[in-house]
């Protein structure tokens, strides 16, 4: 049962193979049994997860089940959820049970989705390892010396290691399809709007989004179908309408082009992916896709933007967590300024902190031009050479990371080469295009992802490409745990 | 030296619409504290703003209605500061590019001149919340209810003179706001707030002095004497060699006296950038002329049509038409009695006196226009004297009720019987010989002014009640009929 994709397992809950309790029950003994040596989870919820996995029994019996009813999934701990602890893997949060649930939420409450609890997380999202999280770092499923990625690594692990069929997560920065690749599932970050933000804990209000984690491309669109939509509490998600990924997912690929970045082949690049980039660019082509080179000139300068955009905007975001109406508060407080200044000195962790401090930094009188309005600058330069290059070709492909997952504390403190490990996604979170992280092989045990990008809302067409490669391999069906 | 007074005004006008500008909470004033505060207000995590269209319409109007130019495009941006009741930790304001940009209006100078005060723009934002320092043991509670209401502040170029100019001003912005109906125009509730900029020069020189920030004045009262008071600070400072600072400071009514909240180095560093989650506001000019079709008569345009349509003076209304509600008000007494002199009297005297008396708007008057026309139509049609009217309007304005209940209830009725008026007329002109003889030998030019002395006499016999008029002409007859032949 655990070996089965979200995909199949909906099938069997239609077929009545198993009941949604019954799956249920089997999937929190699974991560009650097993968790212990990933630290997947922040929170878990059993008693929801049975109560509606039983309405979902009930709802199937009544002849009224959707496609989705009855399945169980993890959410990221960013997701507000009601009467449930959200924490965005804070302290500063570590009390706080949310009064609401975030749109996304709702909408899987609504599908008849079972949450089995919620995945662990670089605290408010800010890291690429999930070291930074006060719930404690997570374990790569494949090496448990090594992180999961961030910072949706709790859903990355969860998922690899058979301990949620799927998950959803967020991407500011590669934060789905970093993880994805260093765990060997698949990861989809949609254009920026295509799933609502509202309810889900803002880093950086201009590049998150939220999108699903799974095992598979067919899994993917299932998620994807029920997140995406235009919610009227967001002002910045889409009113586009929304296709039916499922239905594209076998349509083939003669005359796919394919544009390959020199940038994302250059010398910070490990060989060793690279060649397995390669062969996967081979198996297109041997379905009928073609490749050719394209440039995208300004790739070295997303890291330095993106590190001004989304500090500042952090900055602005994380000022709500100053200890007064929720949240940690520290003991006893003085006066104003030392209520301020303890809470949110004892609230936050230390990235948390640096980029509060870099943000507010970029942002003050007399910096703004040289460096936040420099930004802007870059980012619609960015854009602009994605726009260009996507005239020409139908998606672009390269590698989701330079190297594959290091090892815990390797890079925790060095700042700076932690952020270059996200080089290859943070272009597409400045760009607002959605991206792909599918497996595409193995070095030395531990998986690579390819990175597959497309125009605005073109989830379908990444969807329906990554389907057809996941039919012609199997690397996306390699588990790092034995059943 | 002579100074002179250089004067700005930032306006804070609380849009009258029923939700908040970035959530669906209740604006209503007065509920429980945080009843009226939802998970956006109280900045929940992940909850996101969502603009008020309603919001962005009476900007609009109120740009149309001071000759502005209306932004196409306009962006929110966040104000970064730290502060208990603002509780996202930043203020949803606009900065580089609000919603009215340039624009202007005409104010009266006592000099009986006008003054065109320059608009420099203005801009939608939000409301914070209260801190409440009372009632908690040394605590400071937050009510977050006022949180997300709209605001439009309206920032002035530095163009008027006087402290008594800038009340004429802020008048003006109340009177403009409140027909447009996109303000209540209630002071006391913080429904409009006014912050002056206030500075002094020598008399003919171009240059601004260092000005001080007067925060968070809520009467036209206060604003004359907050500024007259500071220039008198300022100008006592500078005359005994000392300098203005650029600071902020707080108006104190109890003692008359500004003293200071904040210098400019203590000022936050704001921070500001353009607030990610929401859109540019964009609009057409279909929009903008969709609103123009819908824009009531202004104050300006009220005023030419009162002294046409009234022939009332220039003076009286001004006067009438500096409240919209006030205009209304006398408009519905026009309209209810068809006497508009008559009803421009009672409105400017004895309603004003009393509403004055009692520090109340004319909104919150104890005698309704249709109360009151009641009254003025028993003195035209000379029921009551305008003396006894006096009276009833006493009683309406304590008591309530109608005038006619009160006139028979009371017995105020004028006495227009001939035969009781001749019965007092004969009374008074036995009972005061020596005042009849002084008549009798007054020259004959003189007679008419005596005769006030014995109508006196008649009205306080009759209470009051008798019919003026009558007495009058019975007083003359009976008086001259002793006349030697």
């Amino acid at each position: 049962m655990f070996d089965l994709t979200l995909t199949q397992l909906a099938d069997g809950l239609e077929r009545g193979d198993f009941s949604s309790q019954e799956l249920t029950q089997a999937w929190l003994e699974r991560i009650q049994r097993e968790d212990a040596q990933y630290n997947a989870y922040i929170t878990l919820t059993p008693e929801l997860a049975l109560q509606q996995a039983a309405q979902a029994d009930a709802q199937r019996a009544a002849g009224q089940a959707g496609r989705f009813t009855g399945l169980p999934i993890a959410h990221k701990d960013i997701f507000c959820t009601i009467g449930v602890k959200t924490s965005c893997g804070s302290k500063m949060l570590d009390n706080f049970i949310a009064p609401y649930n975030a749109t996304l939420v709702e909408r899987f409450n609504t599908a008849g989705a079972v949450m089995l609890g919620k995945t662990n997380m670089d605290e408010f999202a800010m890291g690429s390892s999930n070291e930074n999280s006060y719930y404690g770092p997570v374990r790569n499923p494949w090496d448990t010396t090594r992180v999961p990625g961030g910072s949706s690594g709790g859903s990355a692990a969860a998922v690899a290691a058979r301990l949620a069929p799927a998950a959803t997560g967020t991407d500011t920065g590669g934060s789905i399809r970093q993880p994805a690749a260093l765990c060997g599932i698949t990861g989809l970050k949609p254009t920026y709007g295509r799933v609502s933000r509202y309810g889900m804990i803002a880093y950086a209000s201009s590049l998150d989004q939220a999108g699903p984690m799974t095992r598979t491309a067919a899994d993917a669109a299932l998620m994807l179908q029920v997140m995406a939509g235009h919610d009227p509490r967001d002002s910045t998600s889409a009113e586009v309408a929304v296709p039916d990924y499922t239905a594209q997912l076998d349509l083939p690929l003669k005359g796919l082009r394919i544009g390959l970045p020199d940038e994302y082949f250059s010398s910070s690049l490990d060989s060793q992916i690279a060649a397995q980039i390669q062969q996967a660019l081979r198996q297109f082509e041997a379905l009928g896709a073609t490749c050719k080179p394209i440039r995208l000139a300004n790739t070295a300068r997303c890291i330095p933007a993106y590190y001004i955009i989304a500090p500042a905007e952090a900055s602005s975001n994380l000022s709500r967590f100053d200890g007064v109406r929720y949240g940690y508060r520290c003991e006893e407080p003085k006066d104003l300024m030392d209520l301020y200044t303890r809470s949110r000195g004892e609230g936050f962790g230390r990235e948390v902190k640096r980029r509060i401090m870099i943000g507010t930094y970029a942002l003050s009188a007399g910096y703004y031009d040289a460096y936040y309005r420099k930004a802007q600058q870059i980012r619609r330069l960015i854009q602009q050479d994605f726009v260009e290059a996507l005239k020409e070709v139908d998606v672009i492909m390269g590698p989701v990371t330079p190297h594959t997952a290091f090892a815990i504390g390797e890079k925790n403190n060095d700042p700076v080469a932690m952020y270059m490990e996200d080089i290859f996604t943070l272009s597409l979170n400045l760009a607002g295009l959605p991206g792909m992280s599918i497996p595409c092989g193995q070095v030395a045990g531990l998986p690579v992802g390819l990175q597959i990008i497309g125009n605005y809302f073109a989830e379908d067409k990444l969807l329906n490409i990554a389907h057809q490669f996941q039919q012609a391999t199997d690397w996306h069906t390699q588990s790092p745990v034995k059943l | 030296m002579e100074w002179e007074t250089v004067i700005g005004l930032e306006i804070h006008v609380q849009l009258s619409t029923q939700t908040k500008i970035f959530s669906g909470a209740s604006t209503a004033f007065g509920a429980e504290p945080n009843t009226q505060a939802c998970a956006v207000d109280l900045a929940l995590p992940g909850t996101l703003p969502v603009f008020n269209e309603n919001a962005l319409r009476m900007a609009v109007m109120f740009g149309l209605a001071v000759n502005a130019e209306i932004g196409k495009r306009s962006v929110f941006e966040r104000k970064n500061y730290f502060y208990p009741d603002l509780p996202k930790g930043y203020q949803t304001t606009q900065l580089a590019e609000p919603i009215v940009g340039p624009g202007y209006i005409d104010i009266e100078t006592e000099e009986g001149g006008t003054r065109r005060v320059r608009i420099h723009h203005a801009h939608l934002e939000e409301d914070a919340g209260k801190s409440l320092h009372e009632d908690f043991h040394g605590m400071t509670g937050i009510d977050l209810n006022r949180a997300g209401t709209p605001l439009v502040e309206i920032v002035s170029e530095p163009d008027m003179r006087s402290a008594k100019e800038a009340a004429a001003y802020a008048r003006k912005i109340h009177a403009i706001v409140t027909t447009l109906g996109i303000c209540d125009g209630n002071m006391a509730e913080g429904s409009m707030r006014c912050d002056c900029n206030v500075s002094i020069r020598p008399k003919g020189s171009e240059t601004l002095g260092t000005r001080t920030e007067l925060k968070n004045i809520n009467s036209f009262r206060f604003i004359e004497r907050a500024i007259e008071t500071e220039v008198a600070r300022q100008i006592d400072l500078i005359e005994d060699g000392g300098r203005v600072v650029q600071e902020t400071r707080l108006y104190d009514p109890d003692r008359n006296q500004t003293r200071s909240m904040r210098s400019k180095e203590e000022a936050n560093d704001y921070r500001y950038f353009p607030c990610p989650d929401l859109l540019p506001v964009v609009i057409d000019e279909t929009y903008i002329e969709q609103i123009r079709q819908t824009l009531p008569e202004l104050p300006d345009a009220r005023k030419a049509r009162f002294i046409t349509e009234y022939q009332l003076s220039e003076y009286d209304a001004g006067v009438l038409c500096a409240d919209s509600a006030q205009a209304d008000y006398y408009e519905a007494l026009v309209k209810q009695t068809g006497d508009a002199k008559l009803a421009a009297n009672w409105v400017m005297g004895e309603l004003a006196k009393n509403l004055n008396q009692q520090d109340l708007d004319i909104r919150q008057s104890p005698v309704s226009a249709t109360q009151l026309a009641g009254l003025l139509v028993r003195i035209k049609d000379e029921t009551i004297t305008g003396k006894i009217a006096k009276q009833v309007f006493e009683i309406l304005w304590s008591e309530g009720g109608n005038a006619d209940a009160i006139i028979d209830a009371k017995g105020l009725k004028q006495v227009t019987d001939t035969g009781a008026i001749e019965a007092a007329v004969d009374q008074v002109i036995a009972q005061c010989t020596p005042q009849v003889e002084q008549y009798l030998a007054a020259e004959p030019d003189k007679r008419g002014k005596m005769l006030g002395f014995f109508m006196g006499q008649v009205m306080k016999l009759s209470q009051g009640k008798a019919n003026p008029g009558q007495v009058q002409g019975l007083l003359k007859t009976k008086l001259d009929a002793l006349l030697p032949k």
